[in-house]
């Protein structure tokens, strides 16, 4: 392009700017026009970040965010809470920033339908929100029916998930602190996908430095319901067969068939395991909603969707994010993932909403920290890129990593994760 | 090349393309769980909101490199190309602190 040219064509750019401007103003002589409704059902590490970055990228989008909690309570950190080195309070954050300083409207209630024909949100209770765009942040449940055994509310209280932070990592935390020096903890957990993977690890780790400050005696079975550790092994069993050698052990190939909740009994093929404190993480699948909202369209458990918009195949106009979607190839149902998914969304729902392309090349970067003790943290890391021939996110060859060793330099790097993140969704 | 060739030819593509500006934004986010939004750093780590966008590009290289010793951005920075880099840095430093 030779210089007249170059000039000739920024003229020519800044005009169709200004015509764009000025066609998005006409109709409205005192306030912008809204540019439509989008509604955000689940304020969590993926909702929460949705419904802030299209207020911050389009402040002409009106956004309301659904959410049944008073607060957010954080899943990372939350296995310090049993291990009693964090409280409940330092892993809480409210959602009283969101509206002042984005202008998104929080709605604490729980939506319990979806009329994507229609196009509106039902709230218990009644009300209807319309929307143009949904995005839908469920999270999981838990297939607690699928364990014989596991269904009663009875047996829930008794046996504990802890896999939701909030009042159930307090019960569990309540349980570990009663239970007696000499005693054995035991965590039992899913066949893959299921969300943090390597979260029941640290937690083995977390419960195991408690234990052996406070309760040296006592023992933590891990109860793997697949072949192998599934993430970070060569980390974790470091510390398995270090700091805690002696007190932690692992159990492969451990896939759970029943639960005896009165005596703290899980049944195997081939093994019976009685423990003084069960904790079961069940079988997981998309947030109830989502199954309501006609978006669940693979194995009945998870949402496919399309990874440039985060868009369900299901359904026009809902968009997916976060633990409830059919994981893209390597890619762990995280909340830092889910952060990331909130952001693709944000932006390819403001380009459907005024008419631009949607980035057909967005990128995710993944850090995962665990918790080996107090003050020792391990990582995984990974970058994700989308793949146009495959049509999906796939990890980029050559980069990411584990930590060579845990280390104190990454305890404090975790920690500036977790403010990071947490203000990235909330502040 | 006319102008008024170039216009029209603006005026039809614009509405449409995905605006650079967006392409270095939406990178830029990806960055944010460790950097704070838009760079500006919530405490810990480094923030990357208004530093100058050569010192972001040297700094990046050198982790790509292995000069710059570090925990996670030597594996991080392999993920993106040098186009990448240069959208990136130039969007962070065009942020205010």
């Amino acid at each position: 392009m030779s210089s007249i040219d170059r000039r000739a064509f920024l003229k020519a750019a800044a005009a169709t700017g200004a015509v764009a401007g000025f066609s998005s103003l006409t109709g409205c002589a005192t306030t912008p026009a809204s540019s439509g409704r989008v509604v955000v059902l689940g304020g969590g590490f993926g909702g929460a970040t949705a419904a802030k970055y299209i207020r911050m990228w389009a402040p002409t989008i009106d956004v309301t965010l659904v959410e049944r909690n008073a607060a957010f309570v954080s899943c990372p950190f939350s296995n310090r809470v049993l291990a009693g080195t964090m409280k409940l309070e330092e892993i809480t954050v409210g959602y009283d920033k969101l509206g002042p300083r984005h202008g998104v409207r929080v709605v604490r209630g729980e939506a319990v339908a979806v009329d994507t024909a229609k196009q509106t949100v039902t709230l218990a209770g009644g009300n209807a929100l319309p929307y143009d765009r949904l995005i839908l942040s469920p999270g999981i449940d838990f297939m607690v029916e699928t364990i014989p055994g596991l269904a009663s509310a009875e047996a829930q209280q008794r046996v504990r998930h802890a896999w939701k932070a909030g009042p159930e990592t307090a019960a569990l935390r309540a349980q570990l602190e009663a239970m007696p020096d000499g005693g054995v903890f035991a965590v039992v957990i899913p066949k893959s996908p299921y969300r943090c993977p390597p979260g029941p690890y640290e937690r083995a780790c977390q419960v195991a430095y408690y234990f052996k400050s406070r309760k040296p005696r006592s023992k933590v079975l891990i109860l793997d319901g697949n072949p192998d550790v599934q993430s970070k092994k060569g980390l974790f069993m470091a510390a398995w067969n270090g700091e805690y050698k002696g007190m932690i052990e692992y159990r492969p190939n451990h896939e759970l068939q029943e639960v005896d909740a009165r005596t703290g009994t899980a049944i195997f093929i081939g093994d019976r395991v009685r423990a003084d404190v069960l904790n079961v993480i069940p079988p997981q699948k998309a947030g109830e909603i989502a199954r309501r909202a006609g978006v669940v369209n693979v194995n009945n458990r998870w949402c496919d969707v399309d990874w440039l918009t985060m868009e369900s195949r299901a359904a026009k106009h809902v968009h997916v994010i976060g633990d409830a979607t059919q994981s893209a190839p390597g890619m762990p149902k995280s909340g830092h993932m889910a952060n990331q998914h909130g952001k693709i969304a944000a932006d390819a729902v403001i380009a459907l909403m005024t008419g631009r392309a949607v980035n057909d090349e967005p990128m995710i970067a993944n850090t995962c920290y665990s918790w080996v003790n107090d003050r020792e943290v391990v990582h995984v890391a990974s970058v994700h890129a989308y793949d146009k021939g495959q049509k999906t996110m796939i990890a980029v060859k050559g980069a990411g990593g584990l930590s060579p060793a845990a280390s104190v330099k990454e305890g404090a790097y975790a920690r500036a994760w977790a403010d990071a993140i947490w203000y990235d969704l909330l502040g | 090349m006319r102008f008024s060739h170039v216009l029209a030819a603006a005026l039809a593509v614009a509405p449409l393309a995905v605006q650079a500006q967006d392409a270095a934004r939406d990178l830029a986010a990806s960055c944010a769980m460790c950097h704070g939004t838009n760079g500006r750093s919530a405490g810990g780590n480094e923030p990357l909101a208004g530093m100058p966008k050569a010192d972001l590009v040297r700094k990046f290289n050198e982790f790509r490199s292995g000069a710059k010793p570090a925990t996670i951005m030597h594996q991080i920075s392999k993920g993106y190309t040098d186009q990448q880099i240069d959208q990136v840095a130039a969007y962070f430093a065009a942020q205010k602190k």
